[in-house]
């Protein structure tokens, strides 16, 4: 497995060179959220708005109405927690295209309840006018930016920093999930870090001869995915979300207001956090005691196919656990 | 203030030593942390808790409580509040801001007799209450402050709380700088006056630096001491890291105001080698495995010296 460091703080300042309009914001947090090269090559585009979260995203709002376009860089949780009125009324309702990433998703903190962002797409996704995007990988981190970019209104864009591994070979595609293996037992949605998850499982199956159809899922709003829900609709089993979220109005949901829509009888396992806050502890410990690990995973397929799955841990594929400490990061959250 | 003389500073400049040597101990072990922190707050925390609040004695250093997970329908909140009153009738409560200064609060509470030393084993361990950004069930922490800018509305709450209930006992509040950037800050400051809420003392760590940086080029705040007094509070500077000053300026009178203590720090007080990081203070990370060895010489050295 290809790992990469600081990857999104590379990518900002070539992709971001030509395009005199964009503009970074930063809440005291700017190695923290990899903006820190843009800052030092174009300092005359980068913004300091000190630990004052909800100034900065209605202060973005007017950047934006003047015809720039903001890429507003902090930990998720100050944004959607902190700001939400200021995003709801400064920057949704007057549609205007400022682009907000959220670091340290859920798990991939041992920040405590105070850094995990646990219900972005939740919030975010309840805003009109709002796009929510979230990346899996070193990959879809450098495509982000130019798809969020290209859509005219508000995105949220849940970020990865830092270490990272490379999973996918092709770019990230605005509303189009990517169809990772076919199957007609069972179906497999999950996002985020969460995919690294469900690819470990691969072996699993296989060997236990359980076909299953895999998707992972980057753009969260709009949410419209007539291929997954066909495969659900014929899959013998139903479907098991994956997520690093709680399960209530994240993917999980998703998939459930579509399937209803559809009118798919078909059973929905939502692996997710189960509606309680998380702690500080190490992302490993922290999959396992949510319950959002491969074994979570593993068990949760035995439900939906009554029958248990035989396997050790070493038919589980290798997953990437970035150390606490490196250089690719300004401190140890 | 007869009970804040010489020798009273000289036994909080002690406990402030060992609060920074414990702290830089942990950096040292850990491979990084905030020790800038206790750097320029080891001295404050060394005088709140040497006397300064009012604290029931503690006769047997208590240890933290096991992990009890996360506050729910079936599982009450768990808190810190052990260390500090107790909750106790007549004592003071200790509401502690800037939850990154954890590590702080944990040296001086071991420092000063209040927990085991065997407590810090569960620092920064999975299924641990002694986190490395600490939150309520966090010994010597009594609310989930890591959100900068909530604290000391939170503390205002419970200032008001104490009106309501005609309880004795003050609301001390220890923050950071950076934190006054926000606007909730701000709010609350303006609510804390506009209420009257004398029995609030905040006592801030001035030491000019955040996560960026120093907060001048960052963000600034100055004339700091000033907006307070235009919020209507009454707001005394003092050169930081010097127990008696600290003293002296808790005992301003300041009826139907609440008090603000700045204290002008440097954030490598007591380990100067620390210096050439500058800008960079927030936190101590090491570039390679060889000043991580220069620096757990210095410990040994500094350890020796104390012996
Ligand atoms: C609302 C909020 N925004 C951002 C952060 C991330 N953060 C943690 S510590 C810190 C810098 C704090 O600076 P300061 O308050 O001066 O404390 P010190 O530098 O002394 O640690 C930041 C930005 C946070 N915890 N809360």
């Amino acid at each position: 497995m290809e790992i990469l460091k600081r990857v999104h703080a590379n990518n900002l300042v070539k992709w971001a060179k030509d395009k005199p309009e964009v503009l970074v914001l930063s809440a005291d947090l700017t190695s923290s959220c990899e903006a820190d090269s843009f800052r030092d090559t174009y300092p005359d585009r980068f913004f300091s708005m000190g630990i004052a979260e909800q100034n900065m995203l209605a202060f973005a709002g007017g950047l934006a109405r003047e015809g720039f376009v903001p890429y507003v860089h902090t930990f998720a949780v100050f944004i959607y927690r902190r700001a939400l009125d200021q995003i709801a009324m400064s920057v949704a309702y007057p549609n205007l295209p400022v682009k907000m990433i959220g670091f340290l998703p859920g798990v991939t903190t041992p920040g405590g309840a105070t850094h995990q962002a646990i219900e972005d797409t939740a919030i975010m996704r309840s805003l009109p006018n709002m796009t929510v995007l979230e990346v899996g990988d070193a990959t879809e981190v450098e495509n982000v930016l130019d798809l969020a970019y290209k859509i005219p209104g508000p995105v949220y864009v849940w970020m990865l920093r830092g270490e990272l591994p490379r999973i996918f070979n092709t770019p990230m595609e605005f509303k189009k999930p990517r169809k990772l293996s076919e199957g007609k037992d069972l179906v497999i949605v999950s996002a985020g870090l969460c995919t690294e998850e469900m690819l470990r499982t691969t072996k699993v199956f296989k060997d236990n001869g359980v076909d299953v159809a895999m998707y992972h899922v980057s753009t969260l709003k709009p949410f419209d995915y007539p291929e997954s829900m066909k495969d659900i609709k014929e899959s013998k089993y139903g479907v098991i979300t994956l997520e690093n979220h709680t399960i209530i109005g994240g993917l999980g949901t998703c998939i459930a207001e579509s399937m209803a829509e559809e009118g798919i009888g078909k059973k929905l396992y939502r692996v997710g956090i189960n509606d309680v806050f998380l702690h500080g502890a190490s992302r490993p410990y922290l999959m396992k005691e949510y319950g959002i690990d491969v074994h979570a995973l593993l068990q949760t397929a035995e439900k939906a196919i009554g029958k248990t799955l035989k396997y050790t841990e070493d038919d589980l594929g290798e997953v990437f656990i970035p150390a606490l400490h490196s250089d690719a990061k300004p401190e140890a959250l | 203030m007869a009970k804040y003389d010489k020798k009273w500073e000289k036994e909080v400049l002690k406990i402030a030593d060992g609060v920074r040597m414990r702290v830089f101990q942990f950096t040292v072990e850990q491979n990084g942390g905030y020790l800038s922190q206790a750097c320029s707050s080891a001295e404050t925390f060394g005088a709140l808790y040497h006397g300064l609040m009012k604290l029931p004695k503690i006769d047997k250093p208590l240890l933290p409580d096991p992990w009890q997970g996360v506050p729910g329908p079936n599982n009450p909140v768990h808190t810190g509040i052990k260390f500090n009153s107790g909750g106790k009738e007549g004592y003071d409560r200790f509401i502690m801001s800037p939850a990154q200064y954890a590590l702080v609060v944990y040296a001086v509470l071991i420092e000063t007799g209040r927990m085991d030393e065997s407590g810090m084993e569960a620092y920064n361990k999975d299924g641990g209450s002694v986190e490395m950004i600490g939150a309520e069930h966090s010994p010597g922490m009594e609310v989930t402050t890591g959100s900068l800018g909530q604290g000391i509305s939170q503390a205002s709450g419970i200032a008001m709380a104490y009106k309501l209930k005609k309880k004795k006992g003050k609301i001390f509040t220890f923050l950071s700088d950076g934190e006054c950037q926000s606007g909730e800050f701000w709010e609350a400051i303006q609510a804390a006056s506009f209420h009257k809420l004398d029995n609030m003392i905040m006592v801030i760590d001035r030491n000019g630096c955040q996560c960026d940086g120093l907060m001048k080029p960052v963000m600034g705040i100055e004339p700091f001491d000033e907006r307070f007094r235009s919020f209507g509070c009454e707001c005394v500077r003092i050169k930081g890291h010097k127990p008696l000053a600290l003293a002296e300026a808790l005992a301003t009178p300041h009826r139907g105001k609440p008090l603000v203590v700045i204290t002008d720090t440097s954030p490598y007080h007591g380990l100067t080698f620390l210096k050439e990081r500058s800008p960079k203070f927030h936190y101590v990370r090491f570039t390679d495995p060889k000043q991580r060895e220069e620096y757990r010489k210095i410990y040994e050295e500094m350890k020796k010296e104390r012996a």
